[in-house]
């Protein structure tokens, strides 16, 4: 790993200036991790007079649970509508503001304050909007005949908790998809122009292609995102309801654990959570490295 | 633009205008319903235009709470949440810029091990360890204290990354320079590395300010003192009670507090945020 060509020679200093961040590292990350881990292979009895060392059975039995089952299979529908809604907004509001020569940065003030807005808000103001009795969105729906009940049913508690999700995340998108945008150089848009290439041509032959990288990895973002950082959306929103259709991983994790106190499951299933996060994190850093080398 | 098309142009200015309007649309009525007594939602439907109750409600909300939802004066969650989000946003900076310090400028062994130790906290949110480190937390002794909020959230890979990448593009000859004049490590650091490091810093403080005050699951983990609440948290609280009984006057003007400074934050330093946050997330 690189450093500087000439460094200070110092046997002790290095470690000194190391040492605040090791210590908090090891011990509120990695010594917790660790100890997820060992207890994904315990089983204690509920009154925690005896510890039983049980090889898999924790992770074997959660594959084989029902409600993880479907706690995986919300996760994924979680993310994927978060992600494809969020993206495919940001993308058209920052071709429209790319257009916009001059009040492109008015728009842009007016679009990026949502980054922050804490998840746990975003979640209450659109709970506000769809709630049954006094929101106005479900009013609205009334006219149109949908009796619009997020309490009731699932598909509207997820409904709810994307479109929260999604919210929060445009501005974030936007950002990055204004600066890809901006990276692509202006020649290249010109000879597509020169050879008779419409607009709309222009965007789907050779701007998106170019802007690949961005969306590659705010794809990655956004998963990671809906995954672990909607937490509080959910929290403060539908508390995983009604009969378990928007309880995604994360919450099932805090609800089993912390409220539940069913510590063996509990371990197994952040077990599983890390893996999830070291796969992104790879993901994430071969895209840097790819970028890196042109 | 490569050529003029007034039938596009106004079809851009249209969506954007659509778009912004949607994304302020959610604000606008939590502000319009924070104007309004709690009788006014009774009907069944929220008003669209303020009310005259701006100034009860928000002053009812800062000095006295919510006796309902059993939440404490709100001015004090947001003098907490203030001084969390301040205290986790210096403590990255401060130990994640030495540790890049020391990274970049020494070499000594376990230097890598060092490295890939600090690289681990991106893998372990909190949101996947929750059990483990809210049970270190309460061995130390640390529960429903200002310790508690933010020491264990202050470890800091990107910001490590970001002032280790930024030394790196720092020319040899300052240091060079710095030794040949006599000065140390620390002299160097301080005289030199600190104050080219100020933009840096001051973005990085933005995107970290907004981080520690959204700060959610952890609080609520480790605070079951109300002297500890902050607000994004409490808004929860507030809103947490029997359905009918919901105070959405109440309720909404606490999200408006507790969303009002990070957004003035982020409106105000547009420039500098952007900045940080496209650097640190790369």
């Amino acid at each position: 790993m690189q450093t500087k060509r000439t460094i200070f020679s110092n046997r002790v200093l290095p470690y000194v200036l190391l040492a605040p961040q090791l210590a908090i590292t090891l011990i509120f990350f990695i010594w917790p991790a660790f100890q997820a881990f060992r207890q994904s292979f315990l089983r204690e009895d509920p009154f925690g007079m005896k510890t039983t060392f049980v090889w898999f059975s924790n992770y074997t039995r959660l594959f084989e649970n029902a409600d993880y089952l479907n706690a995986l299979w919300v996760t994924l529908i979680f993310a994927v509508s978060v992600t494809a809604l969020s993206m495919s907004l940001s993308l058209l509001f920052a071709v429209c503001v790319n257009r916009v020569l001059r009040s492109g940065r008015f728009y842009t003030t007016l679009l990026v304050w949502p980054y922050a807005v804490a998840p746990a808000a975003a979640g209450l103001l659109w709970w506000f909007m769809f709630n049954p009795s006094i929101g106005i969105l479900p009013y609205g729906l009334r006219y149109f005949g949908y009796d619009w009940n997020y309490r009731l049913h699932e598909g509207d508690a997820m409904v709810l908790i994307v479109v929260a999700s999604a919210w929060k995340q445009i501005s974030y998108n936007f950002l990055f998809f204004v600066a890809g945008l901006q990276s692509v150089p202006q020649s290249v848009i010109e000879a597509a122009a020169i050879d008779g290439a419409g607009p709309f041509k222009r965007f789907w032959t050779v701007i998106f292609p170019l802007l690949s990288p961005t969306t590659f990895f705010l794809a990655v973002i956004n998963i990671t995102y809906a995954l672990f950082d909607t937490f509080p959306i959910v929290d403060s929103t539908t508390s995983g309801g009604p009969s378990q259709s928007t309880n995604t991983l994360v919450y099932k994790v805090y609800a089993d654990g912390f409220v539940g106190l069913n510590l063996g499951p509990s371990a197994a299933q952040s077990v599983v959570l890390m893996l999830i996060v070291v796969a992104l994190t790879v993901v994430q850093f071969r895209w840097i490295e790819n970028k890196v080398q042109y | 633009m490569v050529e003029n098309r007034p039938y596009l142009n106004f079809l851009t200015h249209l969506i954007l205008i659509i778009g912004a309007a949607t994304v302020v649309f959610p604000v606008y009525l939590a502000f319009i319903a924070s104007t309004h007594g709690a009788s006014d939602f009774m009907s069944g439907l929220v008003p669209m235009l303020p009310g005259d109750q701006l100034a009860s409600n928000f002053s009812q909300l800062l000095n006295v709470g919510n006796s309902v939802a059993g939440a404490p004066p709100f001015a004090l969650m947001l003098a907490n949440s203030l001084l969390m989000a301040i205290l986790i946003a210096v403590g990255k900076i401060a130990i994640s810029i030495i540790s890049a310090f020391a990274i970049v400028y020494f070499r000594f062994p376990l230097r890598l091990v060092a490295f890939w130790i600090i690289f681990l906290t991106l893998m372990l949110p909190v949101e996947v360890r929750i059990l483990p480190t809210y049970k270190v937390v309460a061995d130390l002794g640390m529960l429903n204290s200002y310790p508690g909020l933010v020491i264990p959230l202050i470890a800091s890979a990107t910001a490590t990354f970001l002032f280790r990448q930024f030394f790196l593009t720092i020319p040899e000859e300052l240091m060079e320079a710095a030794r040949v004049d006599g000065a140390g490590a620390m002299k160097f650091f301080r005289d030199i590395l600190l104050p080219l490091s100020r933009t840096n810093i001051a973005a990085l403080f933005i995107i970290l300010f907004i981080y520690g005050w959204n700060q959610y699951l952890w609080p609520m983990l480790i605070t079951t003192d109300p002297q500890y609440y902050t607000a994004v948290m409490g808004i929860k609280r507030l809103a947490s009670v029997l359905d009918g009984d919901t105070q959405w006057n109440l309720v909404m003007a606490g999200v408006i507090l507790a969303t009002l400074p990070p957004v003035l934050v982020i409106i105000v330093m547009q420039r500098l945020f952007v900045k940080g946050l496209v650097e640190t997330e790369k």
